[in-house]
């Protein structure tokens, strides 16, 4: 293993375990704040045990996500110190916020989790919401700095140094609004579906259970809205892409050959000898219009791209299927659940509705590590697109599969760790019947 | 007078940042130790103490450090570069009782209550606890004696280990170690609400106090031939003599006060202590941010960014600390009335 592929590879290992944590860490506040507010106005306790149930989860997972993303925060001098001597005084501003952002939310959080009975409800709420509201905008700081990488603006390089530095213009980078964007509703999308499909399979064989049936109610009110939004989202950004990174969007496509009224391409394998995507479905048209909103536009492809500036085809074009593919399945399990609840039908007795969301449960996280190698590898040979190859970047310390080993094992140990605290927090839901509580209300109360 | 501008200021609030860091997060390490240490009939009753007092603020003490990191790196580029590259492996070691540390303590509040389980995963936020100081020491103890070149240079001994393996390096380390369970120690008496406990905390107070001495005292020692830069400054310079005199007058307060049972007095006397002797290290080493090469000035992004820093941070300050204040008065203001 060459170090500059030890390196990438811990990257990516501590991105892709640091991203289920944060969008936890964005998600899930706001699901305990839905339910908080729920037992504020109508006094049932089962809403009360749901969002305290909710903070111990959130409170695991932003305990994990804080300490694994200051792994990130050093990483990126550890790994790439060329990369932050070039990028930080132009792209240090988000991170900078994002620090003042995380701070509001580890307060806030140690106030929510720790203040119940020593502050008044309303005041517990209010923090509740800034726990919410903060967590979103680290996340939203954090990637306006990756929109950077992909989109760079607001310097000039003169002699292979930044001159005339903006940093101001370099957060409005083109790629920002997309990206957050996509980034924020997938967060919502992923917990949201993750968190009903959990409740969703406990209720396939208890469908009269109290407290499932509230927690159910809740996360589709934030999965449904973002899981519909998403597929939209996704055609901003590909627009955008077309416009700010022909070469990532024809690897995802596997698009080799520049040409109008090019057909959108599904599936398949890109053979890189014989520069096209084999055995895929071809929809006539479609990339045209999705990139450029017109069916007969010219979609540029890799073979207006240097070969030597080419990513990895194969891994970038599967990852977006994979991204698109769980994307859809997402959408149209919040729309089946959208459309029974506007019908007045009973979400909790439709045994092939909740099979259909405890499958979907998984699907938001994977399409996001998906998503993740898109962006990511769809970038290279480039950390700074156009301007520094992530070659240039790496640091000089040889071994580096050695600091590689030793952060996978970590990681892995604390997945393992994680996976069965969460389980033993779900396993322990409240057993209370919903006849219980409409015919004996009081009774419900005291299990509850 | 040095002439002060933005890059000043900037370094400036790297040193506070990493001051907070010290009292506040230095404090939570330090209650690891106390929690690794936890001896006695009380043994238990300590572990609980500790865990109640770091459990709401924890989270939040520690972003000081994702502060100090974010401002280096926005504000001063290549001194972040240089450090990343030459102190890899104590910073990939530091990460991972970071890691260790607040994941094991998370585990153990939300884990089975059985004592095996607690125990378990109390060892490895103990352990981590006291592993982690002594690494940031060593850091510190690195950049103090110019050790950190603008370029690796030799065999990967040379270039990734010697710089930091040194009696020194290593005496910084252990006097942070010392430091934090030392503040740790001062700020359990107040947080203690029977008396038994707090007389523990008492007890130990004293002797990492006595230990922080000799530690502090060892590393200006070594410090003469080791890093003579901050030696000179901090012994020599017209200023230094008032300068370890108001040190000295606090550490002596800080005992005094354990010895007379004044809590209050202690913790603010502990902290004023510490708070000076970590920006004694910083003032010392000025106007050089990595010395002997890389001064403030040299190492500062153009202007416009530190302009832009500079009012980030004063915002973010009227976020911050009302919030911060809160917190604070939450958790820690019932125990200190009781006190």
């Amino acid at each position: 293993m060459s170090d500059l592929f030890a390196a990438r590879s811990q990257m990516a290992i501590s991105l892709a375990f640091h991203i289920i944590f944060a969008i936890v860490g964005i998600g899930m506040p706001l699901l305990m704040v839905l339910a908080e507010r729920r037992w504020l106005r109508t006094g049932d306790a089962l809403y009360l045990e749901l969002a305290k149930g909710w903070a111990k989860g959130t409170a695991i997972m932003f305990a994990v996500g804080a300490v694994s993303g200051t792994v990130l925060s050093f990483e990126l001098g550890l790994l790439w110190p060329g990369f932050m001597e070039l990028a930080g005084p132009i792209i240090g501003m988000p991170f900078s916020l994002e620090g003042f952002a995380f701070f509001v939310e580890a307060i806030f959080l140690g106030i929510y989790l720790y203040g119940w009975d020593r502050m008044p409800g309303p005041a517990h709420l209010v923090a509740g919401v800034l726990v919410a509201l903060s967590g979103a905008l680290s996340g939203i700081f954090v990637v306006i700095a990756n929109a950077w990488m992909n989109t760079p603006t607001g310097f000039a390089l003169v002699d292979g140094r930044p001159a005339n530095i903006d940093p101001i213009a370099a957060m409005l980078n083109p790629a920002a609004v997309t990206q957050t964007l996509h980034m924020t509703l997938a967060a919502y999308a992923s917990t949201g579906l993750a968190v009903a499909g959990i409740h969703a399979f406990f209720l396939r064989t208890k469908p009269g259970n109290a407290f499932h049936r509230r927690a159910l109610g809740v996360a589709l009110q934030l999965a449904i809205p973002a899981a519909l939004l998403q597929p939209l989202s996704g055609d901003l950004s590909a627009k955008m892409l077309a416009k700010w990174q022909p070469a990532k969007l024809a690897a995802m496509e596997g698009h080799f050959e520049t040409r109008a009224s090019a057909p959108l391409v599904v599936g398949g394998w890109p053979d890189m000898e014989r520069r096209e995507t084999r055995w895929a479905l071809e929809v006539p048209y479609a990339l045209s219009f999705l990139a450029h909103g017109d069916p007969t536009a010219e979609v540029t492809g890799l073979d207006r791209i240097p070969r030597d500036q080419w990513p990895n085809v194969p891994v970038v074009h599967w990852s977006f299927q994979v991204m698109v593919g769980l994307g859809l399945c997402m959408a149209l399990v919040a729309l089946w659940a959208l459309v029974t609840v506007l019908r007045r039908r009973d979400l909790a007795h439709d045994p092939r509705l909740l099979t259909a969301l405890a499958a979907a449960a998984p699907m938001g996280f994977l399409a996001t590590e998906a998503g993740w190698m898109v962006t990511e590898v769809g970038r290279q040979p480039w950390i700074i697109q156009g301007v520094l190859r992530t070659a240039d970047a790496v640091t000089p310390m040889p071994g580096l599969v050695v600091p590689f080993t030793l952060f996978t094992v970590l990681y892995l140990l604390l997945a393992v760790a994680v996976t069965w605290l969460m389980y033993r927090q779900i396993i322990r839901s409240p057993e209370v019947q919903e006849w219980e509580r409409r015919y004996a209300p009081a009774l419900g109360a005291a299990r509850a | 007078m040095p002439d002060v501008g933005a890059p000043e200021l900037l370094a400036g609030v790297v040193l506070v940042a990493l001051t907070f860091y010290v009292l506040f997060g230095g404090a939570d390490f330090g209650g690891g130790v106390w929690d690794l240490l936890a001896s006695g009939p009380r043994k238990a009753a300590q572990r609980a103490l500790i865990a109640d007092s770091i459990g709401p603020v924890w989270e939040a003490n520690h972003v000081w450090l994702i502060l100090v990191v974010v401002i280096l790196f926005t504000c001063f580029p290549p001194a972040f570069a240089r450090l990343s590259v030459t102190l890899h492996l104590p910073l990939t070691l530091m990460l991972v009782g970071i890691v260790a540390r607040g994941s094991a303590f998370t585990f153990r509040s939300y884990d089975r209550q059985d004592d095996d389980v607690q125990r378990r995963w109390g060892l490895v936020f103990a352990v981590a606890s006291v592993v982690t100081p002594v690494f940031l020491g060593i850091c510190v103890g690195t950049i103090a004696m110019g050790h950190v070149p603008p370029a690796p240079s030799g065999t990967f001994v040379d270039a990734y280990v010697r710089p930091w393996l040194g009696a020194f390096q290593l005496g910084v380390g252990l006097l942070a170690l010392a430091l934090f369970a030392f503040l740790a120690a001062v700020y359990l008496t107040m947080e203690a609400t029977d008396h038994a406990l707090r007389e523990d905390f008492r007890r130990r107070a004293l002797v990492s106090g006595g230990v922080v001495f000799v530690a502090s005292f060892g590393t200006l020692l070594l410090a003469r031939t080791a890093a003579p830069l901050v030696w000179e400054s901090l012994l020599r310079s017209a200023q230094a003599v008032p300068y370890q005199a108001v040190t000295a007058v606090a550490a002596i307060t800080t005992l005094a006060a354990l010895w007379l049972r004044r809590w209050r007095l202690a913790r603010t006397a502990v902290a004023l202590q510490v708070a000076l002797i970590v920006a004694g290290w910083g003032l010392a080493q000025y106007p050089y941010l990595l010395p002997p090469t890389l001064t403030v000035r040299d190492a500062a992004a153009p202007a416009v960014t530190l302009r832009l820093v500079l009012v980030a941070l004063a915002a973010g300050a009227v976020v911050l600390f009302p919030s911060l204040a809160y917190l604070f008065r939450i958790f820690k203001s019932t125990r200190t009335t009781a006190a």
